[in-house]
């Protein structure tokens, strides 16, 4: 049952981190668990677990301070909180968690969002790759060709920007306030409206209608990039 | 006056105050009501919500709950000193200002500090923390406050040396942290309760109910004052009137003429201009027992106006006008006088000397000022010829027998011998009728008296010639003695009178007070109401107040009184007018009762009727102020009484508020945190058939519907709470639908979703998660109606007013006359194919959607193929950025 890859469950309901130990070890990670925050920075320190799974909700201390601790360590973060709580998402997101999984939460969904996060972490520590395919669409970043089903589709160089950055962080949630930062300038970070008609344009290059596209938009997020 | 131009006093204040820390401070009664507690318990609330704050210091007093409420706080440790060989520990203002919180805790704000310490008091610690910009929350009994040092003094017979600044109190944020005093009382007893040094020795005499409820009232006014001050600080930083505050006090000098009302009202602006106090005096001086009806009337009007204005009314006892507003002055330190000066005949001042020139010559220091007023009316001037002037006719013959009984008394004595002083004599009857009857009888006498003593004993005897000048001296002198004596024993009668009629008025209006600081509810306040005016007033009394919009009974003496329909018309009108109707006024005089309205300020509380058993005039003219003061008193205690409920309301609102967050945080968390278990379990378990691959699907989705209602839920309270925070952001409404349908894409496995959204369609500027919620709730009320397999079709498109997107199902439609109802919390159509469903979606995105100015509808498709819901988007939200701009 003992995998070389440790995840480490932070919650302080018994009955969640069973479920999740229980999912992740079918997957054949070891999973260690935490109930507070004390434990937590504990179990970073003696562990080194390359996934952590942290619930905001702690008894002991605001989740969201231990999200740049945890982060410190050069693990992936994978943030659970309650359906309503955005700002505390996209606060988690903007202090460095790779992503964030809503409670109630398929157990499906948190293994696959696990592996995407240790994928991205591999990804980083193997340098830049040269493509990144999702689907039929593949970009190369060497000569900035986008392609999908083979056809080169000509993007504009913001929207060739949106795409690759969604790209680089495939199957990750990336907010607008990065996406916005990174692309148009920290003066626009509120200027959404660029980043949704960009997206609606990129859409429109790649052929695909909204509910199908391979760019899922997360309301009051950010976007994500369907792996796969 | 300049109504635009703010003042520069309040706006100074309100810049200084820019950058300044905020003070807070929970005000209490008396040791023990949980000052601190309450204090700790807020700012537990503050620091829970992510505000850093520390304790700079607190008291416990050993007090176990609030031992238990300090922890968790970052408490800094005390500095500590030596002093003469003694090691002294005190608040360490320089840890405080160097570790820099957002919200310093400093406990006992009238704290006299350690000698060697930085400042005396801690409230100029306070001072010092705010001024460097930290926000402080303190704690201060009431006695400590320096204005009322005296007056807590007075009646708990323990003076406190620790006292603040009333300007401290002035800046502040107030919170009065009240409880009964019977509570406190048994908290006392139970030893909850910490006695500081000063009231240990007065222990039982300062912890006594009736000292409880002054000091818990005090309290209150004052924390009530404050806030007034503060909005008027305001309101004249904005320039919406008033100039400054100045220390001014303002002493109007009423008489019993219609035309003081003029004064009144001049005095009232006066106050209003320089923001000062003001008081208004009446001087009762020996003339004033011989008013008129009409004048007492006028009187009574003149000062209840005054007090409706917010002026103090004090009434004065004095022998002349002169002297009563001396003291008037001074008890009120007065720096501004007004008086009326009525036009008066040359001849009028010559003999009585002009009051105003003898106040400006006799009061230097203080400003008088002299309003014109109509014309006096006859009512109000003295010897106008009434029966009391002249005398009974019965005192003329009493008078005159007795001069004949000296006469003859005389003659006897002259006919034992030559007796030359016998007009001596005739003192006797001129002074018995002076002292006895008054001046006219007296003179009358005097006139007799001589002329008898000329007619019988002076040479030449029984003519009325008088040769020898000295016997003309002797009719003089006996006429002298008339006027002086009977002036004399007249004004001590009158003074007498006075005092007497003050004295009774006085005894009454103290007593009543007194009862009145004890009373806390409003059907007692009714009783002792009735009880008194019932006594005052040899009548019978009734109270009404409003009850459900109408006027009832809630206190009468006799206990049965009956109003009828007539009765009930004159109170219906004293309330709503705010004027006396009824018997003896000017209005509706057919009822037997006379009708007083009970008021604070511009608010009728209550209604007071009086009638007599013999149907006569209840309340006679000069019981008119009397009956007033009695009412005013009432009117002030049932806005004590409001206030009190007021805040008793707001912490019952608090607490329930509290208790409704905590309540569904912990539903949101506890029911959530079972569900992900549901569903994590359902996900492990590997079906062995398609039967249990249909049941297990079947069970999530369930247990997803159970979430979204718990979801729904937690909306439908932030809405009816008004809670509802917006963040505007430019939305796609393409991608807001197709986030909504993966969001049920379980649920939505039998209904095909028909995306009809044209991509150049603008964005609008709405609140993306409120409205991912009004689709999930749209999307799943669709589901829920449409039958398996048939689509639920989502279309959007251009307006000339804006955007219009519909969601259509397949299902049953909508009952006609149903369209609006369908919107309500619970509603469940009847007829309609209901599976599962709380009634609580609709009322969401109807709530939502409103709060983001959105409007929506529900009707039958034009085909009655189903239901179709509509959003409108007004064209206000659209973003102006097109597709076309960035393309």
């Amino acid at each position: 049952m003992t995998g070389t890859t440790v995840v480490l469950v932070v919650d302080d309901e018994a009955s969640i981190r069973r479920l999740l130990r229980r999912a992740l070890e079918r997957q054949d990670y070891r999973v260690i668990e935490a109930g507070n925050a004390r434990e937590t920075v504990a179990a970073l320190a003696i562990d080194h677990p390359e996934v952590v799974l942290l619930d905001l909700g702690l008894p002991d201390r605001d989740g969201l301070e231990l999200v740049p601790v945890i982060k410190r360590t050069g693990t992936a973060l994978l943030v659970v909180s309650a359906r309503d709580a955005t700002e505390e998402k996209v606060a988690a997101l903007d202090l460095g968690a790779d992503d964030y999984i809503t409670k109630p939460f398929d157990t499906e969904e948190v293994t696959a969002r696990v592996r995407t996060a240790l994928r991205h972490r591999a990804r980083r520590e193997n340098a830049d790759e040269e493509t990144v395919r999702t689907g039929d669409l593949e970009i190369d970043f060497a000569v900035r060709r986008v392609t999908k089903g083979g056809t080169e589709i000509h993007l504009a160089p913001k929207e060739y920007a949106v795409l690759t950055e969604l790209a680089r962080n495939a199957g990750r949630v990336v907010t607008h306030a990065h996406l916005l930062r990174k692309i148009w300038g920290p003066a626009h970070e509120a200027d959404l409206e660029y980043l949704r008609v960009t997206i609606r344009a990129i859409r429109r290059k790649l052929g695909e209608e909204v509910q199908s596209s391979c760019i899922r938009n997360e309301p009051a997020i950010g976007y994500r990039l369907i792996a796969g | 006056m300049n109504e635009a131009r703010p003042d520069p006093d309040a706006l100074l204040r309100a810049a200084q105050r820019e950058g300044r820390g905020r003070l807070k401070v929970f005000l209490g009664a008396a040791p023990g009501v949980g000052k601190t507690f309450e204090m700790l318990s807020r700012a537990a609330e503050r620091r829970d919500s992510g505000v850093d704050v520390v304790v700079g210091v607190v008291e416990t007093h050993g007090r176990a709950e609030t031992a238990a409420r300090l922890r968790g706080f970052e408490v800094l440790p005390r500095a500590r000193f030596e002093h003469r060989g003694q090691t002294l520990e005190e608040m360490d203002i320089d840890a405080i200002l160097a570790r820099r919180p957002a919200l310093v805790l400093v406990d006992e704000l009238a704290h006299t500090n350690a000698p060697g310490s930085r400042h005396d008091k801690r409230w100029q610690d306070v001072e010092e923390l705010r001024s460097a910009g930290l926000d402080v929350w303190s704690t201060l009994n009431i006695q400590h406050l320096e204005s009322l040092n005296d007056l807590v003094a007075s009646f708990t017979r323990v003076r406190v040396r620790e006292t603040v600044p009333d300007r401290v109190l002035d800046s502040a944020e107030i919170e009065v942290v009240d409880i009964p005093p019977d509570e406190l009382i048994e908290r006392l007893r139970e030893g909850k309760v910490y006695v500081p040094e000063e009231a240990s020795r007065a222990l039982g005499h300062f912890f006594s109910k009736s000292n409880l409820s002054a000091l818990r009232e005090l309290a209150l006014r004052r924390a009530a004052q404050v806030v007034d001050t503060q909005i008027l600080e305001l309101v004249r930083a904005q320039a919406l009137g008033g100039i400054w505050g100045s220390g001014e006090r303002i002493l109007v000098a009423l008489s019993e003429q219609e035309s003081a009302a003029e004064l009144v009202r001049a005095g009232r602006r006066m106050a209003d201009a320089l923001h000062a106090p003001w008081t208004a005096v009446h001087i009762e001086t020996p003339r004033s027992l011989q008013l008129g009806d009409g004048a007492r009337k006028t009187l009574a009007d003149v000062l209840h106006l005054a007090t409706q204005l917010g002026a103090a009314v004090v009434t004065i006892p004095a022998a002349s006008v002169t002297e009563g507003l001396k003291l008037a002055v001074a008890e009120a330190r007065a720096t501004q006088l007004f008086v009326g000066k009525t036009a008066r005949s040359r001849w009028f001042e010559l003999r009585h000397g002009s009051v105003v020139d003898r106040l400006v010559r006799e009061m230097p220091g203080i400003a008088v000022h002299v309003l014109p007023l109509g014309n006096t009316p006859e009512v109000s001037r003295p010897g106008t010829g009434t029966a009391t002037h002249w005398g009974m006719p019965r005192h003329y013959a009493i008078a005159l027998a007795l001069t004949g009984v000296v006469t003859a008394l005389g003659s006897y004595i002259t006919s034992l011998g030559s007796i030359t002083n016998v007009a001596l004599l005739y003192l006797l009857p001129v002074m018995a009728a002076a002292t006895r009857f008054g001046l006219r009888p007296a003179l009358a006498t005097a006139v007799a008296s001589s002329l008898a003593y000329n007619f019988f004993f002076i040479p030449p005897l029984y003519t009325f010639t008088i040769s020898d000048p000295q016997n003309l001296i002797t009719v003089l002198v006996l006429l002298g003695v008339a006027v002086v004596a009977s002036q004399i024993a007249s004004q001590t009668r009158d003074q007498a009178e006075l005092s007497r009629a003050s004295a009774l008025q006085n005894s009454t209006l103290a007593g009543f007070a007194r009862q009145l600081t004890g009373v806390s509810q409003r059907t007692e306040l009714g009783m002792l109401l009735c009880g008194e005016t019932a006594r005052v007033f040899d009548a019978h009394t009734v109270l009404l107040r409003p009850a459900g919009g109408e006027l009832a009974v809630e206190a009468s003496l006799p206990g049965n009184v009956q109003i009828a329909p007539i009765e009930m018309a004159a109170a219906q009108w004293a309330f709503a007018q705010g004027r006396p109707a009824g018997n003896g006024s000017d209005t509706l005089t057919a009822s037997e009762w006379s009708f007083h309205p009970i008021a604070s300020g511009e608010r009728v509380h209550a209604v007071i009727g009086l009638a007599r058993r013999d149907a006569g005039r209840p309340v006679r003219p000069d019981q008119l102020p009397l009956l007033l003061s009695l009412l005013d008193q009432a009117g002030q205690t049932l806005e004590r009484i409001a206030l009190e409920e007021q805040m008793t309301d707001v912490a019952q609102m608090r607490e329930r508020d509290r208790l409704r967050a905590a309540l569904l945080s912990s539903v949101g968390h506890d029911l959530r945190t079972p569900l992900t278990a549901v569903v994590g379990l359902l996900a492990e378990i590997e079906p062995a058939s398609a039967v249990q691959r249909e049941q297990i699907t079947q069970a999530r989705g369930e247990a997803e519907r159970v979430n979204r209602f718990v979801a729904n839920l937690l909306d439908m309270v932030r809405i009816e709470a008004g809670a509802l925070q917006q963040s505007l952001e430019p939305v796609d409404l393409a991608e807001a639908v197709s986030a909504a349908a993966h969001d049920l894409r379980r649920v939505l496995d039998e209904h095909p979703v028909e995306i009809a959204i044209p991509p150049s369609l603008p964005l609008v500027r709405i609140d993306p998660r409120l409205f991912h919620h009004c689709l999930i709730n749209l999307i799943d009320n669709a589901a829920k109606h449409g039958p398996a397999g048939t689509p639920i079709r989502i279309a959007a498109r251009r307006r000339p007013d804006g955007i219009e997107m519909d969601i259509c199902d397949a299902g049953p439609g909508i009952p006609a006359g149903e369209e609006l109802r369908i919107f309500d919390s619970f509603t469940r159509l009847d007829g309609s194919d209901r599976k599962g469903g709380t009634g609580l979606g609709l009322a969401i995105v109807k709530g939502f959607a409103e709060a983001m100015g959105l409007k929506v509808r529900a009707q039958n498709r034009p085909d009655h193929t189903g239901a179709r819901f509509v959003i409108g988007f007004p064209a206000a939200i659209i973003s102006p950025i097109a597709a076309e701009d960035l393309a």
